[in-house]
């Protein structure tokens, strides 16, 4: 038997425009209409691994999206790449989902497919960067996991995998058993892109639209859905800059340069 | 009587420094609710680390001590923390946001079906609808905002901090405390995910944490080769290299170099930022750094409202005529220190 791998990936606004998202003033809520969306990247390093271990073992690779409707777009760009089959949970009942209900949920549409070896997550989104939801997903569903993993051999035999992930001044060794919920680096590998063999082949692949009931009826209480499940609340938006009173030195280079040194020196800054 | 705690790091290189930082907040936050403050420490051979956090201002340390969790077990630890403060059942936790910290924080969040604010640059507690909350801010979307997070309802409020945010405060060795050893059985058997050995790294150049001074570079530094003459000139200041995130994904700088919210938050002498704009996610590792120098082509660059000096320019004309003035002052510096030696 393949194995049988989830990617969970996301779309995420592009840090590219992240200076474009402003503040509605009024009802203190974020404007992010018009903002170019892209697959979040540490998802696509997640997907590669998915692929590659595809690629030598043999393997049925899902990939897996909470979002809105336009977050078709990134299954359809997996599926091109080389995933086998698309999932969008999506309903009105999931938005305003923190960290939490966003892993109660995609726990939910992972237990409504069942029958997976591993699952891999990117280990944060550019987003909101709190790398919370691969931990969370795997306490939902009840399985270990591995965060900041810059290395993984799957060892299908034996059905475990053994890891290396990161720590400030080296990494620690891991061997956990499958399935399990494994979150990559982006240094893990360099992705692919999708080929127009692919593309065409994408076309004839199945994407499942899932919403609330697909969660319940695989267990999941309806109130620890969306932002009713949400513990956390952004209470205020403000914008604010610590602002020191900036001193500006201009000139031709080297004269800026003898000046930067002078002001240094009277600040004791070097 | 209200409780807050703070979960200590402890590595075979003993405590992390960013639990004793939040021993610090946490001693602050608990003037205000009237609250006491405990720690809970995980690991092997913990004696020593808990009297440590008691001189740090723990008035409790519970202790589960077993050769089993020398190393950190993504398996165990969290089961052991969470029923752990399923009896202290504290109003606040707070977990240092290491690379560790931030696998074990939202597994114990969701085993206690409570909320975690990623990454916090500052807590305080306000009463909001005539209720003490812990009001947890965070930078949001990349760049121009700040966010307040509460968690209304649910107990305990967690919350992570990246090390270097907050100020450690002072050990007093007059401080007292009890130590509360618990017994956990730690059943072998169902250990799914096993850490097996730690393998130490060399880190490249010295740590940022104990730098005087960082050159940082952002995406408008363009190329490797434009880092290569950021090295250089940290050389030459006794310095440290660094950049931010977008540079980190191009691959001109080490992830371990990376300076933002998500990334390591410094306060060096002296932070040189050059060819960032800017965004709050990368200011707000370095605004605690006592001289911040801003250099950019772009005039109307964020980075000119944070910094105390700042240059419009083409930072490749710039940087060498710097080191070429750092070198020249350090080569007569040692000739007058050559001469101070001969008298």
């Amino acid at each position: 038997m393949p194995l049988s791998i989830i990617v969970c990936i996301k779309q995420v606004p592009d840090p590219e425009s992240f200076d474009k998202i402003t503040l509605d003033p009024v009802y203190k809520t974020v404007r992010r209409s018009g903002i170019p969306v892209i697959t979040n990247p540490a998802d696509r390093h997640a997907l590669e691994e998915a692929l590659r271990i595809k690629d030598e073992t043999g393997a049925f690779v899902t990939v897996i999206t909470m979002g809105p409707p336009q977050a078709r777009k990134s299954l359809e760009e997996a599926l091109a790449t080389g995933a086998d089959r698309g999932v969008i949970l999506c309903d009105q009942a999931f938005a305003g989902a923190d960290t939490l209900s966003t892993a109660c949920t995609l726990a939910g549409g992972i237990r409504f497919l069942g029958g997976y070896d591993l699952i891999l997550c990117g280990n944060e989104t550019v987003d909101g960067a709190t790398g919370q939801v691969p931990a969370q997903l795997a306490e939902f569903l009840d399985l270990p996991h591995v965060t900041y993993v810059r290395k993984i051999d799957v060892i299908g035999k034996e059905r475990k995998a053994v890891v290396e992930r990161i720590l400030e001044n080296g990494y620690l060794r891991v061997e956990v058993k499958l399935p399990a919920v494994i979150a990559v680096l982006k240094g893990i590998n360099r992705y692919r892109l999708p080929t127009v063999m692919g593309i065409m082949e994408a076309a004839t692949k199945e994407i499942l639209d899932l919403g609330c009931p697909a969660c319940e009826s695989a267990g999941v209480d309806p109130g620890m859905m969306g932002l009713r499940g949400s513990p956390t609340r952004v209470a205020d938006v403000f914008e604010s800059r610590e602002s020191r009173s900036v001193e500006m030195i201009s000139g031709e280079p080297r004269e800026i340069a003898k000046r930067l040194v002078r002001r240094l020196h009277q600040m004791e800054a070097i | 009587m209200k409780e807050i705690v703070v979960w200590a790091e402890h590595r075979q290189t003993g405590l992390m420094s960013v639990s004793l930082e939040l021993l610090s907040k946490a001693t602050e936050l608990a003037h205000q609710i009237d609250a006491t403050v405990s720690a809970v420490l995980i690991g092997y051979k913990c004696d020593a680390p808990a009297e440590e956090l008691i001189r740090y201002g723990a008035s409790r340390v519970f202790v589960v001590d077993d050769p089993q969790l020398d190393l950190y077990q993504s398996d165990l630890y969290p089961g052991i923390l969470a029923r752990v403060l399923d009896e202290i059942s504290p109003e606040i936790v707070l977990i240092g946001g290491t690379f560790i910290g931030m696998d074990l924080a939202p597994r114990v969040a969701a085993k206690l079906k409570t909320g975690l604010t990623a990454h916090c640059v500052n807590l305080y507690i306000e009463k909001i609808e005539g209720k003490d909350q812990l009001v947890q801010v965070v930078p949001g979307w990349g760049g121009n905002m700040f966010l307040k997070i509460i968690c209304p309802d649910h107990r305990p409020q967690m919350a992570t901090v990246r090390p270097g945010v907050m100020d450690k405060g002072a050990a007093d060795p007059c401080r007292s405390g009890i130590v509360i050893p618990l017994k956990y059985e730690i059943p072998d058997h169902d250990i799914r995910a096993r850490t097996l050995e730690f393998i130490a790294e060399e880190p490249h150049g010295r740590s940022l944490d104990d730098a005087g001074i960082i050159v940082s570079g952002g995406f408008g530094v363009g190329s490797r080769e434009g880092f290569e003459l950021l090295e250089e000139l940290a050389r030459v200041m006794h310095g440290e290299a660094a950049g931010t995130r977008p540079a980190c994904d191009q691959g001109w700088i080490p992830e371990s170099r990376m300076i933002g919210q998500s990334g390591k938050t410094v306060r060096p002498r002296l932070f040189l930022s050059i060819g960032a704009s800017g965004a709050v996610h990368y200011t707000t590792g370095f605004l605690k750094s006592k001289v911040i120098v801003g250099i950019d082509k772009n005039p109307k660059a964020p980075i000119f409202g944070v910094a105390d000096l700042g240059i419009v320019g083409d930072f490749r004309k710039i940087i060498p005529c710097l080191i070429e003035e750092l070198k020249e002052m350090q080569h007569q510096s040692e000739q007058k220190g050559g001469d101070q030696c001969s008298n």
